[in-house]
C-alpha cells in the first residue's frame, strides 16, 4: 500500500533553515540523509519543496483562474517536502513517520488506489 | 448483565466469565441462525443458564476458586486472541479518541449505537457517523487488524488503558443527577478493563486500571443521597460501600505489585485502596495517601495530581501548608473549578471568609455539572 508522507515545518523554522550558513545546513541535513537511507527500499518518490516563499498559487474565481502569490494552506506551518512510501500497512507507515528526524511533524495520507498499472 | 450475574453468583470474575462465553455462543449462533428478536435477553438466558450449570458444579468449583485469580484466567485461546486483536484496533492512535471509545462500546463490548448515544447524551446519528468514519479510515488507510508488535505493545497498551480510563471517567461522573435509565457505561468500561486482565494477566497497568475502577464503583452507591444530591468522601457511609469489589480489587493489586512495574494507575489504585480500607474519614493513613501521590508526581507529572497532593497534605499537615501548595498552581489551572473549589475549603479553615466566598463563585462559574454546582451552592449559602 502506498501511503504520502508529508513534511511539515513551522514558517519559523524554515526562515531559520534559509538563514544558516552552508556547512551548517549540510550538517543538519546528515539525519535527514540517514533517514532516507534507513527506509531507501520504501520510498518510491518525493521530493524536498522549495521554500514556501518560491510558490504561487492559482485560484478560480468562477471558472477564471486567477494566479496570486504564495501558497493555498494559510497558517502556521508549510510543506517542507513530501516521500511516497510502499509498505505493508498504516504501522509500518506510521513507523517511518515516527523516526523523521527535523522536529517537524509529519501528515501520512493513504494514496487512492484505483488498480492502475504501475508507472 | 455482568451484574445481574454477580448478584447470582456472587462473584465478579465467573460471572464476567459467563457473559463472555454468552456472547461467544452468540458469535458462533447469530451469523447462521440469525439474531433473535431480543438479543439482550437471549444473551442473558445464555449467561443465565451456564450459571446455573456452574452453580451445579459449584462442589467441584470451589476447590477451584482458590486458581481463579491466578494464570488459570488465562484467555490465550484463538478467541482470546482475536479479540485483542479487535481492542488494539478499535483504540488504534491514529483514530479520534471519541472514534476509539465508540468503537469499543460497539465491537468489543457489543453495545448498540443507542445505547452508547444514551450513555454521551448525543443522539444516535452522531454515534453511527462517528463510528462508520471510523470503519471507513481504518479500511482506507490500511489500519492493521493485528496485535503490536513487542516493541510498540507498551504504547499501544497504553493507549487502549486510556480509552478504558476516559470510558470510565465519562460513565462515572455522569451518572449525576437525573437519568437513572442510563446504561452505565463505567460498568462496561470495567467490563473492558477486566477482559484486558484475563487475556494479557501479566500487564500490572491492566491490573491497576481494573483495581482502580472497582474501587469506585465500590463506592458508587454511596456517592449520592437520597435526593440525588453528591456526598463527599468523607460524608459517605462506608456500610454501603461493597466489600468484595473493594477485596477484589486490592487482590489486584497486589496481583500487580508481584509483577514489579510500577505504573499511574496501580498508584492511583493504591491511593483509592487507602480511602476504601480506612473504617472512617478519621482513620485515614494520609502520610501513605501524601507518599503515593509523590511517587505518582514523579511518573506523572501534573498539576491536578499536585492539586490532589495539596487536598491529601491538608488532613496531615494543615490547612497552611496545603493552601501554600495550592497556591503556587494558580497559574495553570485557574480554568479548573476544583482548583478553586480547594482553595475555598482551604481558605475557610483559616478563617479567611471573604476570599473563600470568591473562589466559590469562581469555581460555580466553571462548571456545568448539576450535582457539582449544587454543591458548591449549598457551600455559598
Amino acid at each position: 500500500m502506498k501511503y504520502v508522507l508529508l513534511f511539515g515545518e513551522t514558517k519559523e523554522r524554515a526562515k531559520q533553515w534559509e538563514a544558516m550558513p552552508e556547512a551548517q545546513r549540510m550538517a543538519a541535513y546528515a539525519p535527514i540523509n540517514q533517514w532516507f537511507e534507513k527506509y531507501s527500499s520504501k520510498i518510491t518518490g518525493g521530493h524536498e519543496l522549495q521554500p514556501e516563499r518560491t510558490a504561487t498559487t492559482v485560484k478560480f474565481n468562477n471558472g477564471k483562474p486567477v494566479i496570486t502569490d504564495g501558497p493555498f494552506i494559510e497558517g502556521k506551518e508549510s510543506i517542507g517536502g513530501y516521500a511516497e512510501v510502499t509498505v505493508a500497512d498504516l504501522d509500518e507507515a506510521l513507523e517511518m513517520a515516527k523516526g523523521w528526524p527535523t522536529g517537524g511533524p509529519v501528515e501520512v495520507r493513504p494514496v487512492v488506489d484505483r488498480g492502475e498499472p504501475q508507472r | 448483565m455482568t451484574a445481574a450475574l454477580v448478584r447470582m453468583l456472587g462473584d465478579f470474575d465467573l460471572a464476567e466469565e459467563l457473559v463472555q462465553e454468552a456472547l461467544l455462543e452468540a458469535l458462533q449462533h447469530w451469523p447462521t441462525e440469525g439474531i433473535p428478536e431480543k438479543p439482550g435477553a437471549w444473551l442473558l438466558t445464555t449467561a443465565r443458564r451456564k450459571a446455573v450449570d456452574q452453580l451445579r458444579r459449584q462442589a467441584r468449583f470451589r476447590d477451584k476458586l482458590a486458581q481463579l485469580e491466578g494464570d488459570v484466567m488465562r484467555d490465550d485461546t484463538a478467541e482470546g486472541d482475536d479479540r485483542l486483536r479487535l481492542i488494539f484496533t478499535c483504540c488504534h492512535p491514529a483514530l479520534s479518541r471519541e472514534a476509539q471509545v465508540a468503537l469499543t462500546l460497539r465491537a468489543v463490548a457489543g453495545l448498540t449505537t443507542i445505547e452508547i448515544a444514551r450513555a454521551f447524551i448525543t443522539s444516535e446519528a452522531t454515534i453511527a457517523q462517528r463510528i462508520v468514519r471510523a470503519k471507513r479510515k481504518i479500511v482506507d488507510a490500511n489500519i492493521p487488524y493485528r496485535m503490536p508488535t513487542e516493541r510498540e505493545l507498551p504504547e499501544r497498551l497504553d493507549e487502549v488503558l486510556a480509552v478504558l480510563y476516559l470510558m470510565f471517567n465519562e460513565g462515572y461522573l455522569a451518572t449525576a443527577g437525573e437519568q437513572a435509565s442510563r446504561r452505565d457505561v463505567a460498568e462496561d468500561a470495567a467490563w473492558l478493563a477486566g477482559l484486558m486482565v484475563r487475556l494479557m494477566p501479566d500487564e500490572p497497568e491492566a491490573l491497576g486500571l481494573l483495581a482502580l475502577m472497582r474501587l469506585h464503583l465500590a463506592r458508587a452507591g454511596a456517592r449520592f443521597d437520597a435526593a440525588g444530591d453528591l456526598v463527599l468522601l468523607q460524608d459517605q457511609d462506608r456500610g454501603r460501600w461493597e466489600q468484595e469489589r473493594i477485596t477484589s480489587a486490592i487482590v489486584l493489586l497486589q496481583r500487580a505489585a508481584a509483577l514489579h512495574r510500577t505504573g499511574p494507575y496501580q498508584l492511583q489504585a493504591a491511593i483509592a485502596a487507602c480511602h476504601a480500607e480506612a473504617r472512617s474519614w478519621g482513620e485515614t493513613d494520609w502520610q501513605q495517601i501524601v507518599a503515593l501521590y509523590d511517587a505518582l508526581i514523579e511518573l506523572m507529572p501534573s498539576p491536578v495530581v499536585e492539586l490532589n497532593r495539596a487536598i491529601a497534605r491538608r488532613y496531615r499537615d494543615g490547612a497552611g501548608a496545603a493552601l501554600d501548595d495550592v497556591e503556587r498552581l494558580g497559574e495553570v489551572l485557574d480554568a479548573y473549578y476544583l482548583f478553586h473549589a480547594t482553595r475555598a475549603e482551604l481558605l475557610r479553615d483559616l478563617g479567611r471568609e471573604p476570599e473563600a466566598r470568591a473562589a466559590l463563585v469562581r469555581a460555580l462559574e466553571l462548571t456545568a455539572n448539576p450535582a457539582e454546582r449544587a454543591l458548591l451552592q449549598k457551600r455559598l449559602s
